[in-house]
């Protein structure tokens, strides 16, 4: 008999003891071993760990949402006992004493942690090649990149070998690797989901989010982890819905815009034909589409590096070999920080330096504050916007997955596949990416969509539209 | 760059100063674009979000040894972190 592949379908067939949770946890452990060694998706698998966890799961059965799923954590969320590195080499031998939120959340939801995801150092990158632990590849061809800086849980969903994923994003590090590789990934509203036990990047933009092959599942896990938490200060107190209600195909009265004006510049033929269809499927659900404009959405990339990496500076400084991590010897105190944060790969060396630069003395104001300014007028064209359409649609990423080793010389080129998520991140709004068809190539294309604060439960049930209308085939 | 390097406390190599300096040259003239927007509309950089203020209560925390045993260097009896010889070295 073959298990089911949906976290949905696991939950039941687990709950009604038609599957056992350790069969489910083996068959995602051997889905591992069959494909990992060539997409490079895990960093650590927790074998023991995740089948002591089933079979404690079984001999208890509780009433929990994700009873038996096997999940995959980026490797940037804390786990206690179990190695976290961050994709870093600072951080190759560090084993938290506590975990995050989220895997707390997870653990009362009766899910269980399969392993660790591979990801861009400290979640610095968008095609998961500047991990220090090699790069992981895409599904769908292995000579591309899967997206980052999560690529690694967006890959071990989209390959089959869990069906269900956490990744973060700081300016589209979900919606992205989840638009390259074919599946659905959101970036929650900011403050839904707490970020306690997340290695922070940048405090003011970091959120965690799942990944998922279906609607469903994604709404299950999404609302298995979101809720207040003391332990994070800006963590929303708004009661959390059931995510999964009103998955029912009927958009009628939705009103979904389109910024057409930023639609030039970039977008690829293949995946502005892809995002059209998109668009037709929102409307056969009932949805209208009409235009808007969003005047100052071209600056959210440079406002986003100057921002994220003044952040990341100032958040990285902890990196300091005396606390925890490695340590470089050195015969001097000054000596041990230089050569231990030697060690950090070359694009958060870059970041770190942007993010000080713009942080000194003379160019605070110039860069720093005069980014934060136009966030918020960033912002303000989103609230414009929201008083005449619900959601806003965009291709998540201007072109499909692009080679390995094609941008890693070139930050800015790189920088730019993020040039429609990272305004999202910086609003504070929730966005999600919904497959929504296949270049000629076969390479997936990703349907962006992002509404007002807290409204997760349009975003979800415009995916479910979309899945239902462009069913995208699988890539294992 | 060295100004810069030094305020971060980052140890470059020469291959990786000289590559910096053009690609953050690079990268800080396309934020340049940043600077041409007009900004008198917006008073002062906007909180985040909505940051609560909570009760300055203590709770448990984790126990000093479990946080010693991350260091790379500590003296667990003591209860210190160790570092080189900081005075008189």
């Amino acid at each position: 008999m073959s298990l089911p592949e949906t976290a949905c379908e696991i939950r039941a067939a687990v709950a009604a003891g038609t599957a056992s949770a350790v069969e489910v946890c083996r068959d995602a452990l051997s889905r591992i071993a069959r494909t990992d060694a060539r997409l490079h998706a895990f960093l650590h698998v927790d074998e023991a760990g995740a089948l002591a966890r089933a079979a404690e799961l079984d001999r208890e059965r509780p009433d929990a949402p994700l009873l038996g799923v096997p999940v995959a954590l980026k490797d940037n969320i804390c786990t206690a006992g179990v190695r976290t590195t961050a994709g870093s080499r600072v951080l190759e031998r560090y084993v938290p004493p506590y975990s995050a939120a989220v895997v707390e959340r997870l653990h009362r939801a009766g899910a269980v942690v399969i392993g660790k995801t591979n990801c861009d150092e400290f979640a610095m990158g968008s095609s998961t090649e500047h991990s220090a632990f090699g790069p992981t590849r895409n599904p769908w061809a292995e000579d591309r990149i899967p997206g980052g800086s999560s690529g690694g849980s967006a890959v071990a969903v989209a390959a089959g070998m869990v069906p269900l994923a956490l990744g973060s994003e700081t300016g589209g590090s979900i919606r992205q690797p989840a638009a390259l590789c074919g599946v659905l990934g959101l970036k929650p509203t900011y403050g839904r989901v707490s970020r306690y036990g997340l290695i922070a990047f940048g405090s003011s933009l970091d959120q965690i989010g799942p990944f998922a092959r279906s609607t469903r599942d994604l709404a299950a896990l999404f609302g298995a982890i979101a809720g207040a938490d003391p332990r994070d200060a800006t963590s929303a107190q708004e009661p959390v819905p059931d995510y999964t209600a009103r998955l029912d195909g009927d958009l009628s009265g939705l009103r979904v815009g389109v910024p057409r004006d930023l639609l030039s510049a970039g977008v690829e033929p293949d995946v502005r034909s892809a995002f059209d269809a998109g668009l037709s499927a929102l409307e056969a659900a009932g949805a209208v589409v009409r235009d808007i404009v969003l005047p100052h959405a071209p600056l959210a990339i440079p406002v986003y590096y100057l921002v994220a990496n003044a952040e990341a500076s100032s958040n990285l400084a902890r990196f300091d070999g005396v606390r925890y991590g490695t340590r470089a010897d050195g015969a001097s105190l000054h000596d041990v920080y230089y050569r231990s944060r030697a060690r950090f790969g070359a694009e958060v060396k870059r970041r770190i330096m942007i993010g000080t630069f713009v942080l000194s003395a003379g160019y605070y104001d110039a860069y720093y504050v005069k980014a934060q300014k136009v966030r918020a007028l960033i912002r303000q064209d989103y609230d414009a916007a929201f008083r005449d359409v619900d959601l806003v649609a965009l291709p998540t990423t201007p072109t499909p997955a692009f080679k390995l080793g094609e941008r890693t010389e070139d930050p800015l080129q790189m920088y730019l596949s993020d040039v429609f998520t990272a305004a999202a991140n910086l609003a504070g709004l929730p966005a999600i990416s919904v497959p929504c068809g296949l270049t000629p190539e076969r390479l997936p294309v990703g349907l962006q969509l992002t509404a007002r604060p807290f409204d997760e439960p349009s975003l979800f049930r415009s995916a479910h539209a979309v899945e239902t209308r462009i069913p995208v085939p699988r890539a294992y | 760059m060295e100004r810069i390097a030094t305020l971060a406390r980052l140890e470059l190599t020469p291959d990786e100063t000289a590559r910096f300096a053009q690609q953050l040259t690079a990268i800080l003239a396309y934020a340049d674009q940043v600077q041409q927007v007009d900004t008198s509309a917006v008073a002062a950089p906007p909180a985040p979000a909505d940051s609560r203020m909570r009760d300055d209560a203590p709770v448990p925390s984790l126990d000093r040894n479990v946080i010693l045993e991350q260091a790379p260097a500590a003296d667990q009896t003591a209860g210190l972190f160790k570092v080189p010889r900081v005075i008189g070295s």
